[in-house]
């Protein structure tokens, strides 16, 4: 039995402990906006934050998950300035990737309040858009920055997870 | 002979009614046939409410004003639910904060389902603004009566009706009015629509009605399907696309898999499977693991040894064959300006097989249920795959219902769903509900891809160096020769049937004197793999040719390239263009050339930098977007490494429906082409594609995008299809700057460093 949080919550999984997380975290518990989309950790769209740091669950056994705190898309609750500046900058189009895009996203700001347009591209080029919906992720992350500078705090993806 | 664009084009409105009815307190709008075989003595009122009547587009409005309209489209990224509300709420006058919209399941009632070729806006824009108008007049009336004033004086904004200083809202007007109308075609016809100065919602900024879900997880796509009871289930796909029959199955070693349940001989009536096993577990990781554990023996088809290269001689050897396929155009006489030609310039263009490669792995959820097949998945034609799906199962069609789901890409791979045949096929073997997920390899194994192509060119130019007509051949797969047969045209000559998405582009608009195309369809590309239709489909790698060998005779012809398509583009004869679609013809095409040619004029390019145009009009000749492109690229000239620093592209599309939709299409189809363009590939090794994840694979990643610059002609022209056309001329335009900085003329899809340095 692997115990860890999951978006603010202690579950336990008794899968194979070497199931990829990722279809712990959709199947057993039901997160489903965290997405499979090549399973050798090279397309980004199921990428989730454990322990705060960007993680490709398809390729991350659920061994590896004891203990740790876990935070999907989902345990970002509408509140991630990331989620309303896709909204504003229209960054969807199919949409499929963009749970793993805003989760690799949020670490990078949360360890960079205002990134260049480098360090975004650095970041974010593991993570593969098929409608290519690149220009508006990159201008998506930027204003997102600025939003967050503006109101002098940093999101911590983790927060939410913190307090159980 | 119907095309697929007029055979779903059903919701014209030349046999059909349109109904406003109160039902059960809300106001429901229907099109309905003008003959039904029930119903033909009831009021509109009845009909609705008794659903004596196959209606094709319907919507409702309920006392609390709030509209819902029902989209028969499938969204896979293009917003198409937000901009066909906005076509019907801006006639109606809707408030569009209170608009809603519904993905409707199968249904014959909705007619033809198809979602591709760019179509939706194109072949819905007039019905949906009429259903819109017609409605409109209805609370006009209804509302007349309540403010006891009359109809002609009352106007309709933001959902409400007015009169003088009075108003009714439109959930009043439901709650109070007893709506029992019809309106005959002839009515239908004459409704009067607003002109483009008059809308609030077309062509002004909207945000998309699917986006927020996509930013939290919620949206629920096909792979997220749950249902009681179900089983996890993963395809073993065989060698061969074809041909291929099992001999044995071993699966003692998947035995000892964890929660794994069995494996499934596919027999599959509709022969879309041929030597198909499935296996299935109480997890997909047990099934993913139970199906790498399987030991399956086949006899293999025959076309298992197949190469890229062994496709590619044959369609050499088709294009340089005169006696094989047939003419598609034959304008002028070629043969005799080729006799009295002074010189002459010839070319092979080709480009290699590429996969669809839509991050949500094709999948099906579904179970059956008191004789009732249940299909969940994302599908993009469901008149095609439902009857393939009945087939297999061996039902009529009446017996499955395909519940539609958000598509994780479509791009035309979940036209044709023969991904969910498999997933049924295991459910009835099971007698359980199945959900079965492809893995990403299984996805790219069992892909329709774009074939590889050849497509030849001569050019002939007279004794002052003048160009005087162009020949050119072109062999491929053909996607709808295998899936949709019925839609293929006869040739010119009549000696074969044509692909009419195989030879969209050869179609241009140029002026040519002396114009001969001749098609064919390479069997062995077909034989080997299902050939798919791929964002763009024909246009995208005939154009890469054409633009590329205009280029060349540009050169040829010692003149300068956009100058020498412009002398082309005259608008004269065929080329003047028709209404509605193409009003103005190739001197739209010629207008966005001259502003892209006006807008670049001045760009100061670097050392081993040039910029390179190419122009387009897909996605048909019946439906015309005019692109312009130009293409700053940078080629380091040790390594022949190419750098697209910048694309400009100008864009006439007639009425933008929903701009920043409309935006998000072309800057997405611009990066396509560039990355079909120079990054992707995956070329057939023994029968099958060899590229088939991420590690071989590499489309375009944010490093690689650049700098985008997009432009649309303000037009009050009929509104084209947007959602593919803007791949068409990146690669040409890529591949003419490589020339002008290196001198080396690129004939391969994809372009490669290595060709520039080798060459």
């Amino acid at each position: 039995m692997i115990v860890f949080k999951l978006n603010g919550n202690k579950v336990s999984s008794a899968a194979d402990v070497n199931t990829p997380l990722l279809w712990v975290i959709r199947d057993e518990f039901g997160f489903k906006g965290t997405k499979f989309g090549c399973g050798i950790g090279l397309c980004g769209a199921c990428t989730v934050h454990i322990d705060g740091a960007p993680v490709r669950t398809c390729s991350f056994p659920l061994i590896a998950a004891e203990n740790k705190n876990i935070t999907t898309i989902e345990g970002l609750e509408n509140k991630h300035p990331l989620q309303q500046t896709w909204i504003d900058e229209q960054v969807p189009q199919c949409g499929y990737c963009q749970s793993g895009q805003i989760m690799q996203a949020a670490s990078l700001l949360a360890s960079n309040a205002s990134p260049s347009d480098q360090e975004i591209v650095d970041h974010m080029s593991g993570n593969l858009c098929r409608c290519m919906a690149y220009v508006r992720i990159k201008s998506a992350i930027k204003n997102a920055a600025g939003v967050m500078s503006a109101e002098v705090q940093t999101f911590d993806p983790s927060s939410s997870t913190q307090q159980s | 002979m119907k095309n697929i664009k007029d055979a779903k084009n059903n919701v014209s409105l030349s046999r059909r009614r349109f109904l406003v009815g109160s039902v059960s307190g809300s106001l429901l709008m229907a099109f309905a046939p003008l003959v039904g075989a029930v119903g033909l003595g009831d009021s509109p009122q009845e009909t609705l409410k008794n659903k004596l009547f196959t209606p094709t587009v319907w919507f409702e409005i309920n006392p609390l004003g709030e509209v819902n309209i029902n989209i028969a489209k499938a969204e896979m990224g293009q917003h198409i639910g937000t901009a066909l509300a906005r076509v019907v709420a801006d006639e109606l006058g809707a408030d569009w904060s209170k608009v809603s919209i519904t993905h409707v399941d199968t249904d014959p009632k909705w007619g033809y389902m198809v979602t591709g070729g760019s179509w939706s806006v194109f072949q819905t824009f007039k019905p949906m603004s009429q259903a819109g108008a017609a409605g409109r007049i209805a609370l006009i009336e209804a509302a007349a009566k309540i403010l006891n004033c009359p109809a002609e004086q009352c106007s309709v904004e933001n959902g409400a009706v007015l009169y003088q200083d009075r108003s009714i809202s439109f959930g009043d007007i439901v709650a109070k009015g007893n709506f029992n109308r019809a309106f005959t075609p002839e009515e239908i016809n004459a409704l009067p629509l607003k002109p483009a100065s008059k809308r609030t919602l077309v062509g002004k900024p909207a945000l998309a009605l699917d986006i927020p879900a996509k930013t939290n997880g919620s949206a629920v796509y096909g792979i997220d399907v749950e249902l009681a009871g179900m089983v996890y289930a993963r395809p073993i796909i065989p060698p061969t696309r074809y041909g291929s029959k099992i001999t044995n199955v071993d699966d003692s070693a998947a035995q000892k898999i964890k929660g794994y349940l069995g494996y499934y001989l596919l027999q599959d009536p509709s022969d879309n499977l041929q030597g198909w096993v499935s296996v299935a577990a109480d997890s997909y990781y047990g099934a993913i693991q139970a199906a790498d554990a399987l030991n399956v023996s086949y006899q293999v088809g025959k076309t298992a040894k197949v190469s890229e290269q062994d496709i590619l001689q044959e369609g050499e050897r088709l294009v340089a064959d005169k006696s094989e396929g047939g003419l598609f155009i034959d304008e002028g006489d070629f043969s005799a300006a080729s006799t009295k030609a002074d010189q002459a310039i010839d070319a092979v263009y080709r480009t290699h097989t590429v996969l669809h490669f839509a991050l949500e792995p094709v999948n099906a959820t579904v179970e059956e249920k008191n004789g009732l097949w249940h299909v969940y998945t994302g599908n993009q034609w469901q008149s095609l795959t439902l009857p393939a799906i009945a087939k297999a199962l061996q039902v009529t069609d009446d017996k499955v219902v395909m519940h539609q789901q958000y598509l994780g890409g479509g791009f035309g791979r979940r036209l044709f769903g023969d991904y969910a045949i498999p997933a049924v096929l295991t459910a009835k073997a099971i007698g359980k509900p199945v959900k079965m997920v492809f893995t990403r390899e299984d996805d790219s194994r069992f892909d329709q891809p774009r074939s590889p192509s050849v497509v030849s060119f001569r050019a002939v130019f007279d004794q002052e160096n003048k160009f005087t007509g162009m020949e050119h051949a072109l062999a491929a797969g053909w996607p709808t020769l295998s899936m949709a047969p019925g839609f293929m045209p006869e040739s010119l000559d009549k000696k074969t049937r044509v692909d009419m998405f195989s030879t969209s582009g050869a179609d241009h608009w140029y002026s040519m004197d002396n114009h001969r195309v001749r098609v064919v369809n390479n069997s062995l590309a077909q034989q080997t793999m299902l050939p798919g239709w791929l964002r763009s489909v024909g246009q995208g790698w005939i154009v890469w040719g054409l633009e590329s060998f205009i280029d060349e005779i540009a050169h040829q012809s010692k003149t300068d390239p956009i100058d020498f398509r412009l002398s082309m583009l005259d608008g004269l004869g065929k080329q003047a263009g028709k209404a509605p679609e193409s009003v103005g013809g190739a001197k739209r095409l010629a207008n966005v050339l001259n502003i892209l040619k006006q807008k670049t004029k001045d760009v100061k390019l670097a050392k081993n930098e040039g910029m390179g145009v190419a122009i387009s009009s897909g996605q048909e000749r019946t439906m015309p977007a005019w692109m312009a492109c130009a293409a700053q690229v940078h080629v380091e000239p040790s390594s022949g490494k190419i750098t697209v620093k910048k694309l400009t592209m100008i864009v006439d599309a007639g009425v933008i429906v929903h701009p920043d939709g409309a935006l998000a299409q072309v800057q997405g189809s611009m990066l396509w082409g560039t990355s079909l363009a120079l990054h992707e590939q995956s070329p057939i090794e023994n029968g099958q594609v060899s590229n088939l994840n991420l590690n071989t694979y590499s489309p375009l990643r944010m490093s690689d995008v650049p700098e985008l610059d997009i432009e649309f002609v303000e037009s009050d022209e009929f509104p084209v299809g947007l959602g593919e056309p803007g791949v068409v001329s990146i690669a040409p335009a890529i591949a003419n700057a490589i020339f002008q900085i290196t001198g080396v003329r690129v004939r391969d899809l994809p372009i490669t460093a290595a060709a520039i340095k080798n060459a």
